[in-house]
């Protein structure tokens, strides 16, 4: 606190520091104009290249730019999606040895489960149902999409067939088939994003878009990982 | 009294009243006290009873710590502290905190009270339906529009900080760090706006979908729903091409600090997630920015060349690349992309291996090689870059700084997303991270690996990268609140590798890694989660320092400006020698060499150093201090300066037996003894 908000310090004074208490009040002033000196912070908005920057008023507040039904779309679809991957990653310790698997799909079942639940938070605090809703789903030439037996699946989602014979395999050849139907369950995700923002409006809440572009990232790393391993057991 | 007297008192007393109103009317925009810094250990929430497990926002413990693998601590006075935004517990070691600036009004949701209306229309804004609103938790209603404010990434200048932010940019005047001031802020949605800042120009990454290039904040409103496509075969509309939205590097000029000009607004096919500063030192006209895209690949239709393709079908692909812009200083309105090296060129040969799928339908098994960079860091005095490039850690040459080539890259099965790196001071290592799940999510729980989601260190020799150690802070954090390894900038004290790092609601880890195969914690800063109850997106982004402070980009609650204390292993003498270091400007990402003075207290910090690691017996580590410190109270006399010279010999005779990092202090105390400076 600087020392002019000390009266105490000044008041003492007697009536022949008339001159002098005028100065320490006009001193006061001067200190306060410093003090005061830094205005409050202002709040501008540039304009596109070239065009100038323009004040807003200190009340001003932010707005969000608009949700789309592809946005919700996308996360009920995934929250499918992810679930099929924890369940294949549940069958690794009943059905391998191999060490490395099992740590890779320690990794996948725990990002899976926990960007589930990032995803259900997400719908629920946009009053939105975590229940994937099939009949408004577009793009049904997406690859893993298969009709014919009434699965709907979403993109590179094992089909009933494709599990089954996950569960029937052990030791290397349930490696290779967890492996494969993992790249392809991974690469499926990636169509998904790549489907979103092939959609007007959509993926522009920040979350979301965060979220997205960290499932196309990390599954692209972990697809490449699966396929070192594919390749060192041949 | 007369009246003279009373006019003067009356005088001095409207200046006190109008005084202290303007400083009261300063106060209110100033910072909020720092709480005690000492450890200060409150006892966390009750566990989720049954009841909170079917609520979807109830934090989920880790599953068991798969086999072979550590977790982390429970016992660390880290693990339990007490939740709030701005009341959690808090504990540091080494760290004292000066204060904590909260975010300015704007970049919040600005209300505590979930019935204020102005939180109810920004609900409305994400599209919730009003009926469903009424049923949520109103705590949940206060903090569902975290990331669209949140702070992101630092740089510096002068006494300017510039703090970037999802929804814009701050920037604060830190001439009195202490007394750090909001000056400005800068309305520019689009996410990350990551900033960097040369002269007088400021650079400032866009990715997000609503990013407009007159920083407008309406986004794209979504057309009428399209008709359904009729059969299995027909291709989804593309949606319009936006001409008005912008994804890439903002250029301002901030010659005027309070109102940044926007002056060029260079668009790229992916946007910029991050962005790198890269100057030329054999160029004074121009800087580079190589631009780092991770995100969706935009039509051709709204800009043009853009191409999303794998590169067998489509060779001018915008995947697989970095892109590098030109900005000439003299008339940055003229930048432009003026490269786009393809890092990973040679990496899609996996091809072969994944080919066969039972799903024979395009794209359904295509290989995903490392297409893309996350962040990139430049030593230009080297000539050397570290890229974390996805599901690479790559090292690349950068003397030529529009065509960078790659000369090495590693993989690493524990590591899910190479997120950023930083070389040690001498270019001898490289520390990169590992940002496992992005940031959103709880990756430090008791039963979360320590080696997943960590910093992994390589030693660097004839440039290629040799794994050495991982390394993640090693306190167990709560359910609720999202960690993994992210920003940090090199401490600058003399002898020693440091990094200031950032672990979001995992707080700050100064980590020392000297010795590249055993890192070790030497100071921490961490608060509670904000809230026990539900992960909501916090911690801190970025910590860096800058000129003698440690300034920490948190999410969600501001700016916190920290300072070194000393502890067994960190002395006053390192301390003060890292303070000696000044610079006028700091891009992390494009490091520069530090070099320190030959000045007295480098030399005690070199000693305090020899001390701790037995680098040299007692008595000698005595006579070295004595020799100082008469060197000091003589203010360096002929003679005390010959009697440092004097044991010059005995200490490169003894950096000759000595471990490598010994042997770097001994050389460098030996040439300050040679040739001290004032």
């Amino acid at each position: 606190m600087p020392d002019v908000l000390r009266p105490s310090k000044w008041l003492h004074f007697n009536s022949r520091l008339l001159a002098a208490a005028t100065l320490a009040g006009l001193l006061s002033l001067s200190v306060c104009a410093q003090q005061a000196a830094p205005p409050k912070p202002v709040i501008v908005q540039p304009g596109a290249p070239g065009q100038p920057t323009r004040e807003l008023p200190s009340t001003t507040r932010a707005t969000l730019p608009p949700g789309s039904p592809a946005d919700v779309q996308f996360m009920q679809g995934m929250i499918m999606h992810h679930a099929q991957a924890v369940e294949m990653t549940a069958l690794i310790d009943s059905h391998t040895e191999n060490k490395n698997l099992r740590s890779l799909g320690a990794r996948i079942s725990r990002s899976q489960s926990d960007e589930i639940k990032f995803m259900k938070r997400w719908l629920t605090a946009r009053g939105q149902s975590t229940e994937h809703d099939m009949s408004g789903m577009k793009g049904h030439d997406m690859p893993g999409m298969d009709m014919s037996k009434h699965e709907m699946l979403m993109p590179g989602m094992l089909t009933a067939k494709q599990m089954e014979a996950l569960r029937n395999a052990k030791g290397q050849e349930f490696d290779r088939l967890f492996l494969r139907g993992m790249i392809q369950h991974h690469t499926g995700a990636l169509t998904m994003v790549k489907d979103l923002f092939d959609t007007a409006g959509a993926g522009q809440d920040a979350e979301l878009f965060n979220f997205t572009t960290e499932v196309d990232s990390g599954q692209r790393a972990e697809i490449r990982i699966m396929q070192t391993m594919l390749g060192e057991k041949p | 009294m007369n009246r003279v007297q009373n006019i003067a008192i009356r005088l001095f007393i409207t200046c006190l009243v109008l005084c202290a109103g303007l400083v009261t009317a300063t106060l209110a925009q100033t910072p909020t006290p720092s709480p005690s810094p000492s450890v200060e250990v409150k006892v966390d929430a009750k566990p989720a009873d049954k009841a909170a497990q079917a609520d979807p926002f109830a934090p989920e413990p880790a599953g068991p710590l798969p086999a072979g693998m550590t977790g982390s601590d429970t016992n660390d006075p880290r693990a339990k502290l007490s939740p709030g935004m701005f009341d959690a517990g808090e504990a540091a070691v080494g760290l004292k905190h000066v204060l904590l600036l909260k975010k300015p009004d704007i970049f919040q949701l600005g209300s505590d009270d979930p019935n204020d209306p102005k939180v109810q229309k920004m609900l409305g804004q994400m599209g919730a339906p009003p009926e469903e609103l009424a049923k949520l938790p109103k705590t949940t209603q206060l903090v569902i529009a975290q990331l669209a404010f949140a702070n992101s990434d630092m740089a510096f200048q002068g006494n300017h900080l510039f703090q970037g932010n999802f929804y814009g940019l701050n920037i604060f005047d830190i001439s009195n760090p202490a007394k750090t001031k909001l000056l400005s802020t800068i309305v520019c949605p689009g996410g990350q706006n990551d900033v960097s800042v040369y002269k007088n120009l400021l650079f400032m990454s866009v990715e997000q979908a609503n990013g407009r290039v007159d920083c407008g904040t309406q986004g794209f409103p979504p057309p009428p729903p399209a008709p359904k496509p009729t059969g299995p075969d027909e291709k989804q509309p593309l949606p319009p091409a936006q001409k008005d939205r912008f994804r890439g590097v903002r250029i301002f000029d901030i010659s005027d600090i309070t109102k940044p000009k926007q002056v060029a607004a260079v668009q790229t096919c992916r946007g910029s997630h991050t962005h790198t500063l890269v100057t030329d030192p054999n160029d004074k006209n121009n800087v580079y920015l190589y631009v780092s895209g991770t995100s969706f690949v935009r039509q051709a239709e709204e800009l043009a060349g853009c191409s999303g393709e794998a590169p067998d079908k489509d060779p001018n692909t915008a995947l697989f690349r970095i892109d590098v812009i030109k900005v000439p200083l003299a008339s940055p309105q003229d930048a432009k992309v003026v490269s786009s090296p393809r890092l990973f060129s040679d990496q899609s040969k996996l091809d072969a291996l994944t080919n066969g799928g039972s799903h024979g339908k395009d794209g359904a098994e295509k290989p995903q090689a490392t297409d893309q960079c996350h962040d990139i860091t430049v030593y230009s005095a080297l000539g050397l870059a570290a890229g974390a490039c996805s599901g690479n850690g790559i090292l690349i040459d950068i003397k030529d700084p529009a065509n960078p080539k790659r000369l090495d890259a590693v993989n690493d099965p524990n590591y899910a997303y190479w997120h950023s790196a930083s070389f040690s001071n001498d270019g001898k290592k490289v520390l990169f991270t590992d940002e496992w799940g992005g940031g959103l999510g709880a990756r430090c729980r008791a039963n979360d690996p320590n080696k997943w989601g960590a910093d992994a260190i390589f030693n660097l020799e004839n440039n290629k990268l040799k794994f050495a150690s991982y390394y993640k802070m090693p306190a167990a954090q709560a359910d609720s609140e999202n960690c993994v390894a992210h920003n940090g900038s090199l401490l600058p004290v003399p002898g020693r590798d440091l990094e200031v790092q950032a672990w979001y609601q995992g707080g700050i880890s100064v980590v020392d890694f000297t010795d590249a195969e055993h890192p070790m914690e030497i100071a921490y800063f961490d608060r509670g989660p904000i809230f026990a109850n539900m992960l909501v997106l916090g911690g801190h982004w970025s910590s860096y320092w800058y000129n003698g402070h440690i300034y920490a980009s948190e999410i969600a609650r501001g700016l916190d400006v920290f300072e070194l204390t000393p502890t067994k292993n960190l002395t006053q003498n390192e301390i003060d020698a890292a303070k000696l270091v000044q610079v006028s400007e700091l891009n992390v990402q494009n490091q520069q060499k530090i070099e320190w003075p030959r000045k007295l207290v480098v030399a005690k910090a070199y000693i305090d150093q020899l001390e701790r690691s037995q680098g040299l017996p007692a008595d000698r580590i005595l006579a070295l201090r004595q020799a100082v410190q008469g060197a000091e109270a003589m203010k360096l006399s002929a003679t005390e300066m010959a009697k440092l010279r004097n044991l010059a010999p005995s200490l490169e005779t003894a950096a000759r037996a000595a471990s490598p990092a010994d042997t770097t202090r001994l050389l460098a105390l030996a040439d300050i003894f040679k040739h001290p400076e004032h």
